[in-house]
């Protein structure tokens, strides 16, 4: 299994780039994910990436965007504008959790 | 780390029963949760999943379709129809999907691109008004290559 080491910390990753341990993140890990993908975090962020994580530790799936939406109070909209490039992806992947199986 | 190498989807959905409607908003939905570019061009019956009147009442197809656990003759009695698409909600409902209604504004709040097509639009006496607001525009056969580009092209 392929290993990438962000901020210091060596995490084994699958072919697609997601962590396969998520238990190895921590915050200033997916800070240096977000930013190997080109994004800049705000808070607004943070709260998708927060529940992506605590929705994976609770229910052993990643959150699809309705999911997240409806538990986050941030709007598809706006989920779509922090993360343009397929937030559907980059959530999981910033949080280091699997890509999600929810296709909504 | 693996990147789509494909840019852009064209979905025309030609279809207006619940079974046809699903599967073109749903890979739509999917395509622009990966960062691919979706487009949706309704067309013939397909024009019923953004018909204002009948978005909220598709039904599936019983009649003549093979996978359908209901013997011909019994499908083709008053009722069933209504029957099997009502059991079928029930079972989406359990799974959280959203109604078509639902889907079509999460596709335009993902920025996917509704498009209704003219001809049937003109066959079937439609106005601009009949459908719902996330169409953004009633276009031609021709319009649909040009805004299609280079997108591959998913006939349903």
């Amino acid at each position: 299994m392929p290993t990438k080491t962000y901020a210091g910390v060596e995490v084994p990753v699958d072919d697609e780039g997601y962590l396969t341990d998520s238990s190895r993140w921590n915050r200033e890990v997916g800070q240096a994910i977000a930013e190997e993908l080109g994004l800049e975090l705000t808070d607004e962020h943070w709260k998708l990436i927060d529940f992506a994580r605590s929705d994976y530790a609770e229910r052993g799936q990643t959150p699809g965007l309705r999911r997240m939406a409806a538990n986050t109070g941030v709007g598809m909209k706006d989920i779509y504008r922090l993360f343009p490039k397929g937030p559907g992806k980059l959530i999981a992947k910033v949080a280091g959790v699997p890509k999600p199986k929810s296709c909504i | 780390m693996s990147e789509n190498s494909l840019k852009r989807i064209s979905i025309i959905c030609s279809k207006g029963s619940l079974d046809m409607a699903y599967p073109g908003l749903i890979l739509a939905n999917a395509a622009r949760m990966s960062g691919i570019e979706a487009m949706l061009f309704f067309t013939f019956w397909g024009l019923d999943i953004v018909n204002e009147k009948k978005v909220d009442d598709l039904h599936l197809s019983v009649l003549g379709n093979p996978s359908m656990p209901i013997p011909a003759m019994i499908a083709g009695l008053p009722g069933v129809e209504h029957l099997a698409t009502a059991q079928m909600k029930k079972e989406m409902e359990k799974l959280d999907i959203p109604s078509v209604r639902e889907m079509l504004s999460i596709l335009d709040d993902a920025g996917a691109e509704l498009y209704a097509c003219q001809l049937a639009m003109d066959m079937f006496k439609l106005e601009r008004s009949d459908l719902v607001p996330q169409v953004r525009e009633v276009i031609s056969a021709m319009d649909f290559f040009d805004k299609t580009g280079d997108a591959q092209i998913i006939f349903i």
